[in-house]
This record gives C-alpha cells, structure tokens and sequence, in this order.
C-alpha cells in the first residue's frame, strides 16, 4: 500500500474512532444508564449531566496521565538510579546529579542555555513588535505579515537544513553556495570593508548598548528617585539592571575587540565552528521562526489598543515614538509577557536547531541535546534523566507565570 | 484668548463630500454647540479643529495663525473624548500631568498644575488610582482634568456626557456650566446630538445638516426665530408642527387658508404680491392653545402623554399629513377620542416657503 494511502486511513480511522467515542459514549448516557424519561426522569437528567464532562475530558486526562504524568514520575526515579550491566538497576540518591555538575560539557550546555533564554526571546518578541507595528498601516501590510509568518510553518529541522546552506561553506576556489560566505568574499580589506565590517557594525554594538542603558535607567530610576507612584518588585529591577549592566559589558568588549581585529579577508569561513558566536548563529535560526509567532499576537494586541486613547495622546503631542512606548505598550504588556514566556519556554526545550546543525559541537551544546546525547549515544539513563529534570526545573517556572498572564489576559 | 476663524472650510474623503462651506468666527470666551442629527459632520468638524482630521479645504485660524496644518499639540487646543480615552495604565495624576511631562515642564509646575485641576474637579481623593477603579462621572472629571491642566485656548468637548446615565449627565452638565462660569476667558467647542445640552451650555449654537451649516445663533434666536424648517423641528421637543396652506391676507399680519381646512394669522409680514404663495406654517406644541374663534386645526385627539407639568396630545393623522402634536399646561387624559379645536397667538406663527422662514428673505 502507498504511503499516502496508509496515512489517509490512519487520519481517517483516528479522527472517526474520536468521533465515534464522543457520540456513542454520549448516546449510551443518555439513553441507556440514565435515560431521560420515567418516573425518575428528573433526576436521570441531573445525575447525566454531571458525568457528561468527565465523558468528554476523560480522552484527554487519561493521555496526558499516561504521556506525561507519568513519564515525569518515571525520568525522576530514573535520575536517581544507575543501570547495572546485565540488566537491573540500583538506587544511587543524587550520584547522577553530582556527575552532571562535575562535567564541564554540561556547564556549557547551561550556559548556553542561559545566552539562547536571554536573546532568542527579547530579539523575536522585539522584531515582532516592530513588524506588527510598522505593517500595520500600510497596505501591503498583510503580504509582510505573511512573508514573516511563513517560517513558523517550517520544521525546526527544516529551518536548521536552510541554514545550515545560509552558512555553508566551500574552499576558496570554488563558488561559494552559503550567502554568508559569499557576501563575506566580497570583502577584500579596503575602504568599504572597514566601513561595512568595522564601523557599522561598532556602531550597531554602541547602539545597542545604548538601548540596553536606556532600559536599565528605565527601571532603575524608580527605585533611584521615586515619584509619588511607588516603584514596585525593587529586586526584580535591580536583577534587571544586573543583566543589562553585563550586556553592555560583553557589547562593549566585543566592539573593543572588533576594532583592534585582524580579519582574514578572503578566506571562506566556517562560520558554526566559531566558538561563542556559532551559539548565535544558531539562535538566528530560531528568532527567524518565531518572529513570525510574535507578530501576529502582539499586532493583534495592538490593534486592541483603542484608537481614542492614541488620539488623546496626539492632541497631548506625543510623538509617535512616545505613543508607541509610552501609550501602545504599556497597554498590551500583558500580551509581550505571554509572547515572551512562550518563546522562553519554547528555548529552553530547543533541540531540533542545535542537533541538526552543530549537534553540539564546537561549545554550542545545549541541555536538550546533551540529554539526548547521555540518554540514547551514551545510554546513560541516569544522567540523561537527571538533565532532563533539570530542564523541567527551569521550564516550570516560567510555564506558570505564562499560564498566569495568560488566564489574566483572557479575562 | 482666542478667537477660530472657518473660512470655507470643507471636507471629503475621497469623492464623497462630507462637509462644505462653513464659514464660523468663534469668539473669546465663547461656548459653542454643534448640534445636528446623527452623519451631520459635527464631530469630522471638531476633528479638524482638534487636528485629527486633515481639512481638505478652506481656511482655518485661531489667533490669526493659519492652523490647517499645524499638529494639534500645537495648536493650543485640549479634547475631552466620547469614551474619555484615559489612559489605563496610569493613574489619575499621571493621566493628567501626561501632556506636561511630554512638554518637558518641571516637576513643580506639573504638581501644581494638578493640584490646581484636582482642586477644581474634586479629585484629590482619586490622584493615585487607576482609571478602571473610578466610577463613569469620575472618569469624565478626570478627562476633563486632563484638559484644564494645559491650560488651552480652546477646549473641544466631544459628545462628553454621552456615556453617563440620566441623571449623572444633568449633574456633568452643570459642572461643565459652572466650568465656563470659572474660566470666562476659555473658549470651548461642544459638540452633543442632545438639544437640553445644547439650550442650557451654549452662547451659541451651530445647527449642521446636509454637509453645511444650518443656522448660527444664540440657543433663544434658534427658538423664537429658526431660518428654516429644519431648525424648527431641529430645535424644540416635540418638533415643531408644520402645515400647508395658502396666503390670502398680506401686510404687517399675514393670513393663511390651511389646506386642513383651517385658518392662521401670523406677525410675520408679507409683501401684496405674496398673495396666493404657497406656505408652511410651523406652530411649536407648546404655542397651540384651545380656542373657540377660528382653529388653525381641529382633530380628534389619538393619544395623550401626561407628564404632569403639562400632557401631550397627539392627533389622528389624516391621510399623509404629518403628525400634529400639541403640548397643554396641565393634566388633561379626558380629551382623548374627543375633538379639541387649536388656535395660536399670531406672534407665535412662523411662515416658511420652499423651507426657509419667511423673516429671513
């Protein structure tokens, strides 16, 4: 049988076998256990209706129980045990833990972890912003919007596979295939080079660490000089300000670092095995996806700002950069929180990226791949196990405080 | 201090002409109303005065200073919206000291400014919540307060009690009117569907309709002396009644044959060669008193609507003529299904031909 064939009688089969539960479970209710007539007709009703949710949930609890209830039971019990050769295992308390934290492919992964949750979520969430706003009124708007949001339909292999072309590369002698490479041979180290190479891009870095000086003063002058409002969460600013202070500390040095470089002209560079920043060409690859995602929330939260209090803020003469950060964001915060954890969340599981591309090679590691790497290459179970909790310790968190902005959002 | 000057200014959206000709001087210290029925262009007009609408014609001025295409933080105008437009995430105080901090004012100045509004409004209490945690009036002081607090030269009211209850609007209505009273100097533009609003707030009141202005005037000139007929059933409630006839008495009085079969005589005068013209005479509900002379119309009473002050009577239609509705002192339920004759003083008949009032030809 073909392929496709198979497939279509499996959808076929599953989506009938759904529907067929619901009815037929829903029509032996009604009209077998507690029929809706004689002379307890009444209560048969009540008594119907209050079983008829757990009918309808029963399906989802009962795979979510058996997919993932219990295999976040069984990876616990598996972190504390050490498989024997020749079958069986033994209890060994928190050995695999102590492992883990002893090897230095770990820290990395962590750390690279930490580096993909700071950048992948504030670059996709601020270019979605931006997109959601800038294609708002014009009228070629929507077939942007589309252009941008057409990655989030691509596989994560799928998008590592184009990318993995964006930065491939071939010897010098050849015609380079990645556009990286090619656009880096085209410079030869003279005037154009060191503007384009040189000075744009230190100008881009002082900029940007302009903007992140911007936001550490923005949310420490509260704490620094308060005015009437009390400034609200002093440690979580102070936290904040931390980062940003480190980030315009690793900006400036990387610029520093830029000007006084030496850099080999003419030689095809490849580009994942430049340690440090080959993280970051991989998180390329996932802003690009999920940009898309953060546009269309947030340009329909913009769309939900109510035009009039825009308009007050013209006739208040804001310019429009003021109506946008002062006016329009504020007001759809909520929704730039729920973007922005989902997108977390959605880093801290990354593996796809990072295992089709550089699978962790040349310091990119990160913790989904490094527990794939311990669970199924060097099958240890304990250790795998224990990265894996040590994933859903990070996640939790933060899919809490997602599903609590959320639920606030709805109401 | 400011005086607007609207010079043939228009507006279109596209081809479609939504506003012409309107041609207004707006003095200091004026309340002006435009009033008009719903699509008349009374709230695109405050639009171009404010600056959030672009004037596609015309000119307009305050000051003398062209302002067509001067932003509207510039042009020294404040607007309270319909639906108050605060801004939900900040509080009371940040609302109304937002246009200053944009203005780069001191701190002091902008405390002050504040103070001196939350004085006025009575919102002391309310200075550190937020919007959603104030009742509708308290949100339209804070509107409001958001206006004052810049000091404008004009203030623009847009439909501002619309959103409130019955009897909160009378309440926001007086306070706006004691406003003005405070502020003698302010020149402020209201725009209201709500002809109460109108009479009691206005100096004078702009009737829009049809893309143009209907008719300047103070709210009584509008009453007791309307251009036209739209005017006089515009203003006035019920509308005022109209029937047509023909003239057949001129001079200082003139004298009507009512195709009802009735007669009027109006103060109205006309020239020999009217004689024969065909009229409308409009007659307010109120006007219309019973009498024993010649009616001006007779009919049997349909309905009545006591509302103890005094009790509307609404006539059976004959054939296509339009409703007639008289307005008595008085209770009066026991007239309905009789036959009540209707006369009315001649200083109190209007005279309209082809529309317009014969007083203004």
């Amino acid at each position: 049988m073909s392929p496709a064939l198979q497939g279509l009688i499996t959808i076929i089969i599953g989506v009938g076998g759904c529907v067929a539960y619901f009815y037929f479970s829903n029509l032996f209710l009604d009209k077998v256990l507690y029929p809706a007539s004689g002379p307890k007709a009444g209560r048969n009703i009540n008594r119907a209706n209050m079983i008829r949710p757990w009918l309808f949930l029963a399906p989802a609890l009962i795979a979510l129980s058996v997919y993932l209830a219990y295999p976040v039971v069984e990876t616990l019990r598996l972190s504390l045990t050490q498989r024997v050769p020749g079958g069986g295992y033994v209890w060994v308390g928190f050995d695999n833990y102590v492992k883990m934290s002893g090897e230095p492919k770990f820290w990395e992964a962590l750390r690279n972890n930490m580096l993909w949750l700071i950048v992948v979520p504030a670059m996709s969430t601020a270019f979605g912003l931006l997109a959601a706003q800038l294609s708002d009124r014009i009228r070629w708007g929507n077939l942007a919007k589309s252009l941008i949001f057409m990655p989030m339909a691509i596989s994560f292999v799928g998008a590592a596979v184009i990318w993995k072309l964006v930065y491939d590369t071939r010897p010098a002698d050849q015609e380079q295939i990645g556009i990286m490479n090619a656009v880096w041979l085209a410079f030869d180290g003279g005037p154009a080079s060191v503007l384009f190479l040189k000075i744009v891009p230190v100008l881009g870095l002082l900029g940007f660490a302009f903007a992140v000086g911007l936001v550490a003063w923005l949310l420490l002058r509260p704490v620094v000089r308060p005015s009437g409002a009390a400034a609200g969460m002093v440690p979580l600013r102070i936290l904040g300000v931390l980062v940003a202070v480190w980030l315009i500390w690793v900006t400036l040095r990387g610029a520093i670092g830029l000007i006084g470089a030496d850099l080999p002209y003419g030689v095809p560079q490849t580009w994942l095995t430049i340690p440090f920043w080959n993280s970051f060409f991989l998180m390329i690859v996932l802003v690009w996806i999920q940009t898309g995602f953060a546009m269309v929330i947030l340009s329909a939260a913009l769309r939900g700002v109510p035009e009039d209090t825009i308009e007050a803020a013209i006739v208040d003469g804001a310019n429009p950069f003021q109506i946008f950060f002062k006016i329009k964001v504020p007001q759809i915060m909520g929704t730039i929180v729920v973007v922005w954890t989902t997108i977390t969340i959605v880093v801290l599981k990354v593996f796809d990226i990072v295992y089709a591309m550089s699978n962790g090679q040349w310091e990119t590691q990160v913790l989904a791949n490094y527990m794939y790497d311990k669970l199924f290459r060097a099958n240890d179970w304990g250790v795998g196990s224990a990265s894996a909790m040590v994933i859903m310790l990070l996640v939790t968190p933060i899919l809490i405080w997602n599903v609590y902005n959320a639920r606030k959002e709805m109401r | 201090m400011a005086e607007l000057k609207l010079t043939n200014v228009a507006k279109a959206y596209g081809e479609v002409t939504v506003l012409s000709n309107i041609n207004l001087d707006i003095k200091t210290g004026e309340l002006i109303v435009f009033v008009g029925p719903s699509g008349c262009g009374k709230s695109t007009l405050l639009r171009m005065i404010a600056g959030l609408e672009k004037i596609s014609g015309g000119d307009f001025t305050i000051d003398g200073d062209r302002m067509n295409e001067v932003p509207p933080a510039q042009r020294g105008i404040a607007m309270v919206f319909q639906s108050y437009a605060l801004y939900p995430h900040m509080t009371v105080r940040d609302n109304m000291s937002f246009a200053l901090k944009i203005a780069k004012k001191s701190q002091a100045e902008i405390d002050a400014a504040v103070a001196k509004a939350a004085k006025i409004l009575q919102l002391e209490p309310y200075l550190d919540r937020l919007p959603k945690a104030l009742s509708g009036g308290q949100r339209q002081r804070v509107a409001i307060g958001r206006s004052i607090v810049r000091d404008p030269k004009v203030y623009l009211f847009d439909e501002p009690l619309s959103n409130l209850d019955a009897a909160l609007r009378v309440a926001t209505r007086l306070e706006i009117a004691q406003l003005k009273e405070s502020m003698p100097n302010s020149t402020m533009i209201y725009v209201t569907h709500d002809q109460v609003e109108a009479m009691t707030l206005a100096t004078r009141i702009v009737v829009l309709a049809g893309g143009g202005i209907s008719q300047v005037g103070t709210p009584l000139e509008l009453y007791e002396r309307p251009q036209n007929e739209f005017v006089a059933q515009f203003i006035g409630s019920p509308a005022m009644n109209l029937m047509a006839g023909e003239v057949v008495g001129t001079g200082a009085q003139t004298r009507v044959r009512l195709e009802n079969g009735g007669e009027a005589v109006s103060n109205v005068p006309t020239l020999a060669a009217d004689m024969g013209m065909k009229v409308n005479i409009g007659v307010r509900p109120e006007d219309l008193l019973a009498t024993t002379g010649t009616p001006i119309f007779s009919g049997e009473v349909e309905i009545t609507e006591a509302l103890g002050e005094v009790t509307l009577l609404y006539f059976k239609r004959a054939g296509s003529d339009a409703q007639v509705v008289a307005k008595l002192p008085g209770i009066h339920t026991d007239v309905r299904r009789t036959t009540v004759a209707l006369g009315a003083e001649p200083a109190k008949v209007h005279l309209f031909a082809n529309g317009i009032s014969l007083l203004y030809r």
